[in-house]
């Protein structure tokens, strides 16, 4: 907290010095029923994804394939709320704020890959295995 | 510094603060979190490498003939565990208690240490079989991000034995809580990696 500077001066934050610097306020890490929520949540997205891909349930690999994407995205949000104690306040939204880059530059890094990648092999001459191996 | 003298009678003016700055952790908290933001970028690069070379098995084992899902779910599991038990840890922290984070913190430990030891039996039980590195580009790939993964948790383990040790010698000091913050911010990330891990590469790659 700030120091009080000069005689007869007072300081006070003006959020009434609810959440700064080291005095992190009650429950800034979490709370165990936040814990124990995000952690059943979890564990029940987890469950099923194994159970859709191991039981093999949609007999489709392409629709499996985009409904376990969908349970991780929803995961790794219940992970960032619960766990990491995402929001869009901590750190003045500075922390929000760089999340929301890095996904920016991840999508891109992602998405951009696989599709440039895509094309280059459809645009490519066929190549058997053996052909490979024969090359220079 | 400078002085105000108030006028006789009048009461202490009252400064506010309009702005946020000069954190008490020293802004420690939000530099970790952007050195993370970079760790998800290199994790993202080697998602987009497997993401492309992830088919090409050069006539290799592909990831159905490989990958054994009940162990990875017990991996997964096992992470998971880990993860609230550090929460654990850091709620025992605001309370103040030095033997029960302590204890949160091995058994956190112990479950990220079971982790390690299923996934190293299951890379030599690959490199045994053949299927190493060098065998396909796919299995490169799977290697590098699995591996990196890995590694990523060695060290936390290393960083938690070390402030394990910290935390005996000094106490719950303001320094040993901070470190023990950001090695949760570290330790819950990991586990936001494997998640997609355990989805992009295992149970996409155990169906084609």
């Amino acid at each position: 907290m700030s120091a009080v500077t000069g005689a007869g001066l007072v300081r006070k934050p003006q959020d009434g010095g609810a959440a700064h610097g080291a005095d992190h306020p009650r429950g800034a890490h979490g709370t165990f029923k936040g814990y124990l929520t995000g952690f059943v949540l979890s564990v029940i997205l987890t469950a099923i994804p194994f159970w859709l891909v191991m039981g093999d349930v949609l007999k489709d690999t392409f629709m499996t394939g985009i409904v376990i994407m969908a349970f991780a995205a929803v995961q790794i949000v219940v992970h960032m709320i619960y766990f990491l104690h995402m929001n869009t306040k901590s750190e003045g939204g500075w922390t929000f704020m760089a999340l929301a880059f890095t996904l920016t530059l991840v999508v891109i890094t992602l998405v951009g890959s696989i599709w440039v990648m895509y094309h280059l092999d459809q645009n490519m001459m066929p190549m058997s295995p053996h052909e490979a191996l024969q090359k220079p | 510094m400078h002085e105000v003298t108030a006028p006789p009678g009048a009461t202490a003016p009252v400064f506010y603060e309009r702005e946020e700055h000069a954190h008490g952790d020293g802004g420690t908290l939000i530099g970790f979190w952007i050195y993370l933001m970079g760790d998800s970028l290199i994790f993202a690069v080697l998602f987009a490498t497997f993401g492309v070379l992830g088919r090409n098995y050069a006539a290799g084992p592909s990831g159905a003939d490989l990958f054994d899902l009940r162990l990875v779910a017990v991996n997964t599991g096992l992470l998971l565990l880990s993860s609230i038990t550090y929460g654990f840890a850091m709620l025992e922290m605001d309370k103040d208690r030095i033997d029960t984070t302590l204890r949160w913190l091995v058994v956190t430990g112990l479950f990220g240490a079971a982790f390690l030891g299923i996934e190293l039996y299951e890379f030599t039980h690959l490199i045994r079989e053949g299927a190493t590195p060098q065998r396909s580009a796919f299995l490169s790939a799977f290697f590098t991000l699995v591996g990196t993964h890995g590694l990523h948790v060695t060290f936390g383990i290393v960083w938690l034995v070390t402030l394990m040790v910290q935390v005996r010698r000094l106490g719950l000091i303001d320094d040993n809580q901070r470190r023990l913050l950001c090695l949760s911010m570290f330790w819950h990330f990991l586990d936001v990696v494997w998640i997609g891990v355990f989805t992009f590469v295992y149970l996409m790659g155990a169906m084609r």
